[in-house]
């Protein structure tokens, strides 16, 4: 896959807050130590106030640009459910999407001006596929602190990706405080098993 | 790295040990990395005119200074770049210049590059965060080399994007300080800046022909049937889809190597000049007689991406489509949860007043539902159009006038705004929203805080002493938390005649250093929630709304809801509350 002269593009979406530009940053860690060019990019300003966030990762032999090609993305991982929908515009008909399915309403439909969307994984397995949906929250919760959904999500990208879970699991002990590491490796388990 | 720790490292690593700044994205991080550096100075002066005079004072004593900004601060300092311009330095200065197409988290997207042009200061444009590191020595080293100031551009994607960075040791810094007295080099009265003018002629013919030898414009020959000139980030959008075209790219945006230009031009048959925002290559190159394609087909505005540099060399207009057809709520930043701005504006929500608004993150408050501002120009405008619109209404305006600041942004430029107001004396109100940082763009310190960017304790203005000592005399300071209070404040200072400033202070719920006690989570009790929606109006992230929950007897459709991970008690719903459902 090292020679492959492709470049790939994973594409991490969701909500100010929700550890997004975290979990972008150990992919792109993950790809260096794998072997590959990686660049990625984000914005930043709005990462804790709620809003759209959103970070391209690309990786292959020699990557020229930050950010990819509007329907190129292989791999969505979206954090928030409806948030998903949002950036179909920018993955190909034949992507992987991962999608975590807690609701956060934005503040149009809790004022009634607007309903959140139904049936959002529904919609995406008609369109897509391969859909891994499950409530990463949750599953954090149970792995001690629902701020480790976003390693969760990332144990499933590790099972779409050819590279050995060993790399991902040693860049994970390099990213948190000792304290948080066996938690954040427990996250990242139940990511890959859900 | 990230192109603006890229930048950090390479001021340091030429040996540079001065910089001054004042934040805004997609800057501000390249001074939080610079000064973790050892033996470095680094300083937030209050606004980028300051910031860049403090880098020319240094510069002239002989120091190699950096100053930083976003591209809206190269206008507040504009008044001291254009005449450096002519006076040169005696170390070396470097204007970092960070412009945000797309406008990501500005006001516009002014293209900075003809600054370089207007003011007669070269410019490099690096293209990843490599190159950022690479270019920032070439730039001292320029400014060294022609006594002159530099500039530096960056956008947005260039700074904030992350990618493989190698590393060099750093230069040992030579202590080149001294005091130089060369008054007629640096005295800028006429008969001293007629000669400087010429000297900028001067420097700009020596600086023509460097540009035409300066490595970092390369010129790559592949097919030579289709030539591509750019600079910056649009390279690698413009090589990731078209790999066998050949490429001029230029490190180097001002001034331009006119002869490099029409060598490439004639060994390629087909030219297009990809930039994002105006036509500044463009216009250039076409005015040394060579025939380009540029703004024909790319878009004048916002940032580019690989996607539409193809479509537009290919003359393809379909847009990529979305199998979801349907419309989305947008999901815009919001003041987060428990937010001292949030309780003042739903308070000056009921005053109906037209609040003139600023660059922080209370313009968040803009939207719905708590439309708490009417206008928002730049850093510092609420104080002085509040007052011009008080003046031009007259009695029509009497009571319905406000404008809102925040803390670093008064100082930043809302002091003298404010000395007018006394001065001419009108009837708006002024709020200073003083949550005791500079927020918006991450906590970073400022004249009010009593800290430096180095960490050190500092005097620490005292807004009140300083707002009275303008010459205001209605000055009254509330908590924002208190929304009945801040609704007499607000009520009272409208109707009270000449100028008056209320101080809303409570410290931002982010601010680490304001040690705040953390405070349970509130609850909303189902059986006493009506299902009104009145908190929903505060737009407090933890509060949802959770459809379906009726009860008999009721006419409620649902109730509202509390994520007790996010919610830190601040209180403000439970005082909206009508069915005392919040506790």
């Amino acid at each position: 896959m090292k020679d492959d002269s492709r470049v790939h593009s994973v594409l991490f979406a969701g909500v100010g807050g929700q550890g997004i530009i975290r979990a972008s940053d150990i992919m792109c860690m993950v790809m260096m130590e794998a072997g590959y060019d990686v660049k990625k990019s984000e914005v930043h300003g709005m990462a804790q106030r709620g809003g759209c966030v959103n970070s391209d990762v690309r990786y292959g032999k020699k990557v020229y640009s930050p950010l990819a090609e509007a329907g190129s993305g292989e791999i969505l991982v979206s954090f928030e459910k409806m948030e998903a929908l949002r950036y179909l515009k920018f993955i190909s008909a034949d992507a992987s999407v991962i999608v975590n399915t807690e609701e956060i309403y934005p503040p149009a439909v809790n004022i009634g001006d607007t309903s959140y969307p139904e049936d959002v994984v529904g919609f995406l397995k008609k369109n897509y596929p391969r859909v891994v949906a499950f409530n990463a929250a949750e599953i954090a919760q149970k792995a001690g602190n629902v701020k480790a959904a976003n390693v969760v999500l990332l144990g499933a990208v590790s099972n779409l990706l050819n590279v050995d879970k060993s790399i991902w699991e040693t860049v994970i002990k390099k990213s948190f405080p000792q304290k948080l590491i066996k938690l954040n490796l427990d996250a990242f388990q139940m990511g890959i098993a859900a | 790295m990230s192109g603006n720790e890229a930048i950090a490292r390479g001021v340091y690593e030429a040996g540079v040990r001065f910089a001054a700044a004042y934040p805004g994205t997609p800057s501000t991080e390249i001074m939080e990395e610079f000064v973790k550096y050892d033996g470095v100075y680094a300083e937030w002066a209050p606004n980028e005119k300051v910031a860049v005079e403090v880098a020319i004072g240094a510069a002239l004593g002989g120091a190699k200074a950096l100053a930083v900004m976003k591209h809206v601060g190269v206008n507040v300092a504009a008044d001291p770049i254009f005449t450096v311009s002519y006076t040169g330095i005696e170390g070396a200065l470097v204007i970092i210049s960070a412009d945000d197409p797309s406008m990501h988290s500005s006001q516009n997207e002014q293209d900075n590059r003809n600054y370089a042009k207007f003011a007669k200061i070269p410019m490099l444009e690096p293209a990843d965060p490599q190159e950022a590191k690479n270019f920032i020595k070439y730039a001292f080293e320029i400014s060294e080399k022609f006594d002159t100031p530099v500039f530096f551009r960056t956008t947005t994607r260039v700074a904030h994007s992350k990618s493989v960075v190698t590393l060099k040791d750093p230069e040992m810094p030579q202590d080149a300080t001294r005091l130089v007295h060369h008054a007629e080099k640096y005295v800028m009265v006429p008969i001293n800046a007629r000669i400087r003018r010429v000297e900028v002629e001067k420097r700009q013919l020596a600086l023509k022909n460097f540009v035409e030898n300066f490595p970092e414009n390369k010129m790559e020959i592949n097919d030579p049937e289709v030539g591509i000139i750019t600079a910056g980030m649009p390279y690698n959008y413009a090589k990731e889809v078209f790999p066998d075209f050949s490429y001029l790219k230029l490190g180097m945006v001002y001034p331009l190597p006119a002869q490099l230009i029409h060598e490439f031009a004639s060994r390629v048959k087909k030219i297009y000049v990809i930039e994002e925002l105006d036509p500044y290559l463009e216009e250039q190159i076409k005015a040394m007689g060579i025939e380009v394609t540029g703004k024909d087909i790319f878009p004048y505005t916002n940032e580019f991406d690989p996607g539409i540099v193809k479509k537009a060399i290919n003359s393809d207009r379909s847009g990529t489509v979305s199998p979801y057809q349907q419309s989305l709520a947008h999901r815009p930043p919001n003041l987060c949860p428990g937010c001292p701005h949030r309780g003042l504006f739903h308070a000056l929500k009921k005053s109906k007043a037209y609040v003139h608004g600023d660059i922080g993150c209370y313009t968040l408050s803009y939207l719905k539902p708590l439309e708490g501002l009417h206008s928002c120009i730049c850093m510092g405008a609420s104080i002085g159009m509040a007052h011009g619109m008080s003046k031009a209404l007259k009695e029509k305006g009497k009571g319905k006038v406000v404008g809102v600041i925040g803390d670093s942004t008064f100082l930043h430029s809302g002091i003298t705004s404010l000395l007018n107001m006394a001065y001419n004396n009108s009837d708006a109100l002024i709020i200073i929203l003083d949550n005791s940082t500079t927020a918006m763009t991450g906590m970073q310190e400022h004249p009010g805080t009593g800290y430096t960017l180095m960490g050190k304790e500092a005097k620490k203005v005292n807004l009140n002493v300083l707002v009275s000592a303008l010459g205001i005399e209605n000055i009254r300071v509330i908590n924002p938390y208190n929304i009945k209070e801040t609704q007499i404040a607000i009520k009272d200072e409208l109707a009270s005649s000449g100028p008056s400033v209320i101080i809303s202070q409570a410290p931002c719920v982010l601010f680490k250093r304001a040690n705040l006690k953390p405070v349970p989570p509130l609850k909303i009790d189902a059986d006493k929630c009506e299902g009104c929606r009145t908190c929903l109006t505060l737009n407090c992230p933890p509060i949802a709304w959770k459809a379906g929950i009726t009860k008999e007897g009721s006419k409620r459709k649902g109730i509202a809801v509390i994520d007790e991970t996010l919610c830190n008690g601040c209180g403000l719903c439970a005082q909206v509350c009508k069915f005392g459902a919040i506790s």
